[in-house]
């Protein structure tokens, strides 16, 4: 299969000025992104996860042409992205879930009807895929509302629809499903799956939300300061690191840590103890039950790790293990 | 590609014309205006005798009423939006697309002024025309050359604000350029007093300067001030402002990708 996207020994530094005394300004280099190395294969679906600021951003950026590295290589669909930027334009597209392609004061269909001037599509192709598109997202309710008056679900699957419409070979997503609503959340993830099994798209997004990336993607990569951590399968990764659970109870009155055989408290604030289980070895029923015999329960929420608490345990694994056991992956 | 640009003309007309309100006060407002400046330049030729320079008072309010009829056409007070788009970062998106980003401003500029040519620059000079005695084009070809000289105003207005706007990107607030610019603007087109009025050596420097394209010359034009190579030569100065122009915002913009593209912005 051929390679949509190819990272060697990526750098990125930016140049921090800071104030040191009156008119002086200190210079001060930021290291965004450090070594990093990795490559797409054609109909991958990937995703790019860290925590805020870990460097996500920077990178695509970069594999999308709007940042210079400041060392390494980097190709996408057989161009380099700032040099060729205008040409990888019309061959990716590009979805921000903080910002918006859409246009603000316009109706929905108009901002579609704008893209395929924009990108020159073929008016059969456009129709057909903006139809396609329309019964998959269910747009058909608002394409004649101004984009200023959709809900951020709906907005979002405009910006989805504007991103495929002229039939990108990559499409890269950062942070899609921010802020949105299980339902819209979950909308979202089967039309990028279905995009990706039927349309042959390669799909990379970024997220920090871990339930994204299990649902859609085979291989995942997690950075963290600028580097790349782990770049494995999803499935193993969470076989070894995402079996852990809390289940986080408050009792009616502060207790000693509760004597658990399923699991065990981590720690106890006044009434609130936090309790780990392994979902591999028990179930959360289980522990529940065990608790609510042990005392009364006033309210309880199971929790799952979320990133930062993962890379933790990455770190954590790596230096106790030998090398390359663990995480290798 | 020029399919893209009407497209988008199209639609930034229709996105003015949605505003109705707006439309309606910013007509009466630039009324009062064409009547306040009609009244204070009548007052000046009749205290001079009942012409100054040349130009009688009904030259002198013609040209108050002409020029308010096209003052938002040819965008004097400026637009923001692109500013606004680089200052919250919304410009990367801009930067992904495969169109030229000043056409593309272009196309929106001249959109929205189609429509407040119609909206907003016809009303006034009707109005103003039931209180004063106006000067009609004559003969009527004059029309021509006004139209087309108002075409390039629009595209000088265009060119400058596009260059300011695209300054946010090393200033992140751009809000004093253009409210300089729009001081230039006012008092060097002509539009606070028509330039004509000015000390000689005043008016020599506004002459030479690009902000007379944007009123006065079209208003000259349409007093019929100017007669056959004469009228080519007011259009080919304004032609040559709007290129340079543009070629300036050109310049910005070609400076301004490379520093988000190299540092990030």
């Amino acid at each position: 299969m051929a390679q949509v996207v190819r990272l060697a020994a990526v750098d990125k530094t930016y140049a921090v000025r800071t104030r040191a005394g009156r008119v002086r300004r200190r210079r001060r280099e930021v290291r965004a992104v450090s070594d990093v190395s990795f490559t797409i294969e054609s109909g991958e679906m990937v995703g790019y996860v860290g925590p805020n600021g870990a460097g996500k951003s920077t990178t695509i950026k970069m594999i999308t042409g709007i940042l210079t590295p400041s060392a390494g290589r980097i190709e996408v669909l057989g161009l380099t992205p700032t040099v060729d930027r205008r040409r990888l334009t019309r061959r990716i597209g590009v979805v921000f879930g903080q910002r918006s392609q859409l246009w603000w004061d316009l109706p929905l269909i108009d901002s579609f009807e704008l893209l395929h001037h924009v990108y020159r599509t073929e008016r059969a192709r456009h129709d057909a895929n903006l139809a396609a598109f329309t019964e998959r997202l269910d747009l058909g309710g608002f394409l004649d509302v101004p984009v200023r008056q959709l809900s951020l679900g709906q907005r979002m699957r405009g910006e989805l629809t504007a991103a495929l419409l002229h039939d990108p070979a990559l499409v890269v997503l950062d942070e899609p499903t921010i802020g949105l609503d299980v339902v819209s959340k979950y909308a979202v993830r089967e039309f990028l799956s279905e995009t990706n099994r039927e349309r042959g798209t390669t799909v990379l997004l970024t997220t920090h939300d871990l339930d994204d990336v299990e649902h859609l993607c085979r291989r995942m990569l997690i950075i963290d300061r600028g580097r790349v951590l782990l770049d494995g399968a999803v499935d193993r990764f969470k076989a070894e690191h995402g079996n852990d659970r809390t289940l986080v109870v408050d009792l009616e009155s502060a207790a000693e840590p509760l004597p658990l055989r399923t699991g065990q408290v981590l720690r106890t604030d006044g009434p609130r103890q936090w309790i780990r289980f392994d979902r591999r070895r028990t179930s959360a029923a289980a522990v529940i039950a065990e608790v609510t015999a042990a005392g009364a329960v006033r309210d309880l929420a199971i929790e799952e790790p979320d990133i930062e608490e993962l890379i933790r345990r990455i770190y954590a694994s790596r230096t106790e293990g030998s090398p390359g056991d663990g995480v290798g992956l | 590609m020029s399919r893209l640009w009407w497209e988008i003309a199209r639609r930034s007309f229709r996105r003015a014309s949605s505003y109705r309100l707006a439309t309606a006060s910013g007509v009466f407002v630039n009324t009062v205006f064409g009547y306040l400046r009609a009244s204070i330049l009548i007052f000046v030729a009749t205290a001079a005798g009942g012409s100054i320079r040349g130009q009688s008072a009904t030259d002198l309010a013609t040209f108050a009423f002409v020029s308010q009829g096209f003052i938002m056409t040819i965008g004097a007070f400026g637009d923001h939006e692109l500013a606004e788009r680089i200052r919250t970062g919304d410009v990367v998106i801009d930067l992904y697309r495969p169109a030229d980003l000043q056409l593309w401003w272009a196309a929106t500029w001249f959109g929205r002024s189609g429509f407040l040519a119609l909206a907003r620059g016809i009303p006034p000079v009707v109005l103003g025309a039931l209180a004063f005695d106006l000067e009609w084009p004559d003969p009527l070809w004059h029309w021509l050359p006004f139209l087309a000289s108002v075409v390039l105003a629009t595209t000088v207005g265009f060119a400058l604000r596009f260059c300011s706007n695209l300054l946010t990107f090393w200033l992140l607030d751009n809000r004093g350029v253009e409210q300089l610019l729009t001081v230039l603007i006012s008092f060097f087109s002509g539009l606070v007093l028509p330039i004509t009025l000015f000390p000689s050596w005043l008016e020599r420097i506004a002459r030479a300067l690009p902000f007379a394209s944007m009123i006065q010359l079209p208003t000259e034009l349409y007093l019929g001030r100017y007669d056959g190579m004469e009228i080519v030569s007011v259009l080919a100065q304004q032609a040559g402002w709007a290129v340079a122009l543009l070629l300036v915002g050109r310049a910005v913009l070609r400076a301004a990708t490379a520093r988000v593209v190299i540092q990030g912005g």
